[in-house]
């Protein structure tokens, strides 16, 4: 090996040390199916980083693949230093995983569940005592020690899935789909917990569809059909998003709706209660005005330019892609 | 140590599950109480009272005292009485009876006859055609094998009681002495045989379902995430089950030994060791089935695929020497056949460790690969 490699290979090492995760060209195949198609990652320790998209964009498939659990087919994933699939059994013992359908024993109590877990991590009894204490009070979970997990309710289980994924302190957390099964106010709360975990060293990956919980992110990846759309913190995204939102008020909207939707021009319209969100494409420089002088402006009552949110970023960018489906629709439209 | 504490934390998990699971608790003490009640009363090989027709064309006294001589042997009971053949021959087909007996008309003259042969000369001479023709006949239903030979059984029936003639002690060709089970008792042989099959029934239905079930319930995710051994996981799943096959087989031999007078010769060392190296290879074999079965259905039918021929080839039901040559390689696979021979010969024959030591290694050889072979098999990895 030349010292040039070595040097590349010393710094590629030191670099590491500031990347919780990193994967370049990660890709897995089900058979014809390609569920990851060569995405590339680099996640910052301390802090939360979420994966954003539909049921089946490949969010689920993604964090098996960085927990060790699934195989890539190809790319290279390296996990807090470790190399996977290789070193898979070392990195388990450092990782927390919170699966999407609850996976602990629903017919045994808050506590055995608790117990299991810390004797199967290898946590020394004492240790193991006051760490299950400590996370009984914590996750509030103290009045509920003796119920079997198969009786509580989604929070609960929620709370319980959290603590027993972080019992043995695990340097980084992934959570699969949180809080699908929780309340919004329990989905609060349960990001706050985060945020603690975060500002105690963890570095935590989140998958979710829900726009809010992307938003609370540090950082964020946006998938779609196994690829990974845009990149980047929320604000960074509002600010590239390449489209001006807009609200508009009027008495006819679902008909202003359709024909807005028609025209090249506009990215997409969705209604929200008496108001109609029109993203216009950025390369119309006034959309304000451009917007008052279309034909199907003369109903509307209000025109007015609006702070871009998630969900705004989310349809631009996976609608990016599939300007043909875009064209084809529009056509449809209008004929 | 933090290897010893994973298998007692998956062993602990286990049991607390078990406990909670009612059902299956108390069909661990059910199985075998009930079943041991049932087979121990149930099986016998020795059949009485096959329901017979009775067709008496000599209509006489002698034919009458002739029937209940035949039933005095308690082979047969005579349910039916018919005046023709032809009726009796009906009631076979139609299943109301096994047999039919048919006395014929000059059963005086023939009876006569045979009183003539003196008694020093076993049988009359073959070409005296009076001499040689029998006294009655039996048609019999012998698509059952076992009742065909105990109606064969009675051909040699001595008559002699009733010529009103004092029964000679017959001279037999062979002395035979019955070692072990001396009054022909079947529950003797069942009992013992019993442990094999009830233990190979729910040690590999307990471990087959170990697996599957993690996985159908979801847990298998969360469990292939920790730092747990496959091979910590398999001796955690098992080692709770190993108490439960000694239960079991202790209910089976001590209820056996209590109600049915079973012998419990042999060493208590011997015996302890064939059940333990037994219980090992069942649960090991139900621990590979379980890395195959993708569902708790799955797993079921490939315990039953294995029972079945652990009942009837084992020598549990048919002697094992009476199969044909390639059944009984088929035999020497399954762990029930080593166990039955092995715990027989403890139990009856009062074997000592080293002479079932050939069964006893060969089950403990079959442990110790099941467990390698699923621990290699389970895979920690989704895919």
């Amino acid at each position: 090996m030349t010292a040039a490699a070595d040097a590349c290979a010393v710094s590629e090492a030191a670099a590491d040390s500031d990347v919780a995760i990193s994967a370049r060209g990660l890709t897995r195949r089900f058979g014809d199916l390609i569920a990851v198609d060569a995405l590339d990652l680099q996640i910052a320790p301390r802090s939360i980083y979420g994966f954003l998209g539909p049921n089946g964009c490949g969010k689920t498939t993604t964090v098996r693949m960085l927990t060790g659990l699934l195989t890539p087919s190809a790319g290279e994933v390296r996990v807090l230093g470790h190399r996977l699939p290789a070193e898979a059994e070392i990195l388990k013992r450092n990782i927390g995983y919170m699966t999407q359908k609850f996976s602990l024993y629903e017919d045994l109590t808050v506590l055995e569940n608790l117990r299991f877990v810390a004797s199967v991590y290898g946590l020394e009894p004492h240790d193991a005592k006051s760490r299950i204490a400590e996370l009984l009070g914590t996750y509030a979970l103290e009045p509920l020690k003796h119920q079997r997990a198969g009786s509580m309710s989604g929070g609960q289980r929620q709370r319980l899935s959290l603590a027993a994924a972080i019992l043995h302190r695990p340097a980084l957390l992934f959570l699969d789909e949180p809080t699908s099964a929780v309340d919004p106010e329990h989905r609060r709360d349960f990001w706050e917990r985060l945020f603690d975990l975060v500002d105690a060293g963890a570095t935590i990956l989140v998958s979710t569809h829900y726009m809010d919980e992307a938003e609370r992110c540090h950082r964020l990846a946006i998938l779609e059909n196994g690829h990974k759309r845009a990149d980047g913190s929320p604000a960074e995204l509002m600010a590239a998003m390449g489209a001006h939102v807009l609200e508009v008020e009027g008495p006819y909207l679902r008909q202003t709706k359709t024909a807005l939707t028609a025209l090249p021009e506009i990215l997409s319209a969705a209604q929200l209660g008496s108001r109609l969100r029109v993203l216009v494409r950025d390369r119309i420089t006034e959309p304000e005005r451009w917007l008052k002088e279309l034909p199907v402006a003369r109903d509307l009552t209000q025109i007015a330019s609006v702070r871009p949110s998630l969900e705004d970023v989310f349809v631009t960018c996976t609608g990016q892609n599939r300007p043909q489906d875009q064209q084809r629709e529009a056509n449809e439209v209008a004929a | 140590m933090k290897a010893l504490r994973r298998i007692l934390a998956i062993l602990t998990k286990e049991l607390l599950q078990l406990r909670r699971d009612r059902v299956t608790l108390a069909m661990v003490i059910m199985i075998p109480l009930i079943q041991l009640m049932l087979f121990g009363y149930a099986i016998n090989t020795k059949v009485r009272d096959i329901p017979a027709a009775l067709v008496d064309q000599s209509n006489s006294a002698l034919g009458r005292v002739l029937a209940q001589t035949v039933e005095a042997t308690q082979v047969v009971r005579f349910t039916e009485h018919y005046a023709d053949i032809a009726a009796a021959e009906d009631a076979i087909r139609e299943g109301r009876v096994r047999a039919a007996f048919i006395i014929p008309a000059d059963l005086a003259q023939r009876v006569a006859r045979s009183g003539s042969v003196r008694p020093e000369l076993a049988t009359p001479p073959a070409t005296d055609r009076e001499l040689s023709r029998p006294v009655a006949q039996w048609l019999v239903d012998a698509s059952d094998t076992v009742i065909a030979g105990a109606i064969k059984g009675l051909r040699g029936m001595p008559l002699a009681e009733l010529m009103r003639e004092p029964v000679n002690r017959t001279v037999p060709t062979f002395a035979v002495a019955l070692l072990f089970n001396p009054s022909q008792r079947t529950v003797v042989n069942i009992v013992p045989g019993l442990v094999g099959v009830i233990l190979t029934m729910t040690m590999i239905m307990f471990t087959s379902a170990a697996i599957v079930r993690e996985r159908e319930r979801g847990n298998m995710e969360m469990l292939i995430n920790t730092p747990v051994r496959p091979i910590e996981l398999m001796i955690g799943k098992i080692l709770p089950y190993v108490g439960i096959g000694l239960v079991q087989a202790g209910i089976i031999l001590g209820l056996g030994h209590l109600v049915f007078a079973v012998p419990l010769y042999g060493s208590l060392l011997a015996l302890a060791c064939l059940t333990l190296v037994f219980i090992g290879a069942s649960l090991s074999l139900g621990l590979v089935l379980s890395t195959i079965a993708k569902s708790q259905l799955q797993a079921t039918q490939m315990t039953i695929f294995i029972l079945l021929p652990s009942i009837m080839l084992s020598g549990f039901m048919f002697p094992y020497e009476g199969m044909p040559l390639a059944a009984q390689h088929i035999a020497e696979i399954l762990p029930a056949t080593h166990f039955i021979r092995a715990i027989r010969a403890v139990l009856l024959r009062d074997a000592r460790l080293e002479d079932i030591q050939e069964d006893t290694l060969w089950l403990l050889g079959f442990m110790l690969i099941g467990l390698l072979l699923a621990s290699l098999r389970f895979n920690k990895r989704l895919g």
